[in-house]
């Protein structure tokens, strides 16, 4: 099918929108937008990080869900206790894949679940003595933990607990980092607001912990990697190539991190911010603060890697300048074979995409080098800094949907007809039913990783054995496809 | 009253950044901006306005500082 023209495309949001009474369809109406090149800022065309319709299927998570699963949880060294009821901590237990090296139980607590696990005298008389307790449990059960995060769950915000005080009284016993995050879950309209709030409490209770001790050797070549948070060994893949061109990567943040690392980023001279909505305000702060400079690097498809190291190389002197030509070079050869070997049975397809974080805009270009088209993008919990970011990255009259509902994305595939959909898994069973390749993008599908040159080949392999698979030509039952229909009508005469 | 971050892009221009807005954008112009006197009335290219209290020299930025909203 053809790309859709301006007309069509606003046709197309009319008519989805036609379904809600009037009220939703005004509001949801102001979501979604036909993508303008032209336009420097995305105020004046979408709207952003909003309350979502009471009544419709967001995608969205919480706060808890922001800062316990995304910023806080990878710190691999720390104990991130969800304080409050089980289940939160529970069924979001590992499932981001942030991989991580060690021990799991012993010096790492990656994939572990730590409650507090509420019950209803907790609510009723108070939940600050039973979290004292469990901080006095985790340091005799596991002594090698650095620090404990304690994570709010709503009803820790609701019956108004005090932990910053059990926070500060169990710091002076333990001896070692404890940190009260306030993320309870129903704070601000998204996940987004946790990150935020997670960032704060990093900036308040770890940050400045080092200030003042100029132990740590540092060298003219320290950056720390900020908002990447190793799925599938994103940040692994990454890590590599800044430390081939000559770069010293001080702390991941938070992907395979420790506290250690975190509190040493004030020594670096440069952060590199790679998810720009969850982390941007940490970068912000040392930037102020420290007066660190940051810059956002895209490291999806040799496009946009070689792009982002020679932005990143104009910082520093010409050794390292020297060394990112070096780098790319090396993996030439490499990534054009995976383009060579791909590109032919990929090109022309059209995605769309749905997902959170850095992901709509930054994985555009991957597409784009294996001859893929980016027909559709949106952000669950964006705000409008994002869209003014994808405005240049997407073409002109292709969709962009905020905060999209499972009404609406589902009308809008059947009528832009992709060739591919990466999203979240509660699309991916909807849309594989309807017979359209799938990819689930918010943690690669259980594969990766596809950041880097390494990561590139998993990516252009995994979207040709999906696009590609014989199975999405079986979808159709036999008996409905044209010529099952003339064979039948020929045996009957 | 909102806080305002204000930094200097790579052309030099005031960059204003309101976090609880998602406010990015870069000042026009601004009333003073001398090494003697900085602040004043501040307008952005989005067409708002804003008042910094005028202080006696250039700020260190990156810099948070209140700013008044004029329009």
């Amino acid at each position: 099918m053809a790309a859709l023209t301006k007309e069509e495309t606003e046709a197309l949001i009319q008519e989805v929108l036609e379904i809600y009474p009037e009220q939703a369809r005004k509001d949801r109406a102001k979501h979604l937008a036909i993508n303008d090149q032209s336009l420097e800022k995305s105020n004046k065309c979408i709207t952003s990080n909003r309350k979502s319709q009471p009544g419709v299927m967001t995608i969205r998570g919480c706060a808890y869900a922001g800062s316990k699963g995304v910023v806080w949880g990878p710190i691999k060294d720390m104990i991130h206790i969800s304080h409050g009821p089980v289940g939160c901590g529970q069924y979001s237990r590992a499932g981001r894949r942030n991989y991580y090296v060690g021990t799991t139980g012993v010096n790492t607590f990656g994939t572990m679940n730590f409650t507090s696990d509420f019950q209803e005298k907790d609510i009723v008389f108070g939940g600050d003595k039973k979290l004292a307790k469990i901080m006095n449990e985790i340091e005799a059960l596991f002594p090698l933990n650095k620090g404990i995060s304690i994570q709010s769950e709503c009803p820790i915000g609701l019956i108004g607990d005090d932990i910053e005080a059990v926070a500060k009284k169990a710091n002076k016993e333990i001896n070692k980092p404890v940190v009260p995050v306030r993320c309870e879950g129903f704070r601000g309209v998204s996940q987004s607001l946790g990150h935020h709030i997670a960032n704060d409490a990093i900036r308040d209770w770890v940050l400045e912990n080092r200030d003042g001790d100029e132990s740590f050797a540092t060298t003219p070549y320290d950056v720390a990697v900020i908002g990447d948070y190793n799925i599938g060994g994103d940040a692994w893949a990454s890590r590599t190539l800044l430390e081939e061109m000559g770069l010293r990567v001080v702390a991941q943040w938070s992907g395979d991190g420790t506290i250690a690392e975190m509190e040493k980023t004030p020594k670096v001279k440069l952060n590199l911010i790679h998810c720009y909505r969850s982390m941007n305000y940490i970068a912000r702060h040392m930037e102020e603060k420290y007066k660190i400079p940051w810059i956002e690097y895209n490291f999806f498809g040799p496009t946009k890697i070689a792009e982002s190291l020679r932005k990143i190389a104009a910082l520093f002197d010409e050794t390292i300048q020297a060394g990112a030509e070096k780098v790319i070079a090396k993996y030439q050869a490499e990534y054009d074979a995976v383009i060579a070997k791909y590109k032919p049975r990929l090109q022309g397809k059209r995605v769309m995409l749905y997902v959170g974080g850095l992901r709509p805009r930054h994985v555009i270009g991957a597409y784009e080098d294996l001859g893929m088209e980016v027909v559709g993008t949106g952000y669950e919990f964006g705000h409008n800094d994002d869209y003014d970011r994808t405005i240049k990255e997407m073409g002109n009259a292709t969709l962009i949907y905020d905060d999209v509902t499972g009404y609406e994305f589902e009308e809008f595939v059947k009528r832009v007809q992709p060739d591919l959909i990466g999203s979240g898994i509660k699309e991916k069973y909807i849309f594989q039913k309807m017979g359209i390749p799938f990819r689930q993008m918010h943690s690669w599908d259980y594969s990766g990783p596809y950041h880097g040159y390494d990561g590139f080949a998993i990516f252009a392999r995994d979207m040709d054995m999906t696009l590609n698979n014989p199975c999405w030509k079986q979808v159709k039952a036999p008996w409905k496809t044209a010529e099952s229909s003339d064979v039948a009508v020929a045996a009957s005469v | 009253m909102p806080s305002v971050m204000l930094k200097k892009n790579a052309e030099g221009k005031l960059v204003f950044y309101v976090p609880k807005k998602d406010l990015e954008e870069v000042a026009e112009s601004i009333e003073f901006d001398n090494p003697e006197k900085w602040g004043g009335e501040v307008l952005l290219s989005d067409g708002s306005k804003y008042y910094f209290e005028p202080m006696n020299e250039q700020p260190d930025f990156p810099v948070t500082l209140r700013a008044k909203r004029l329009d």
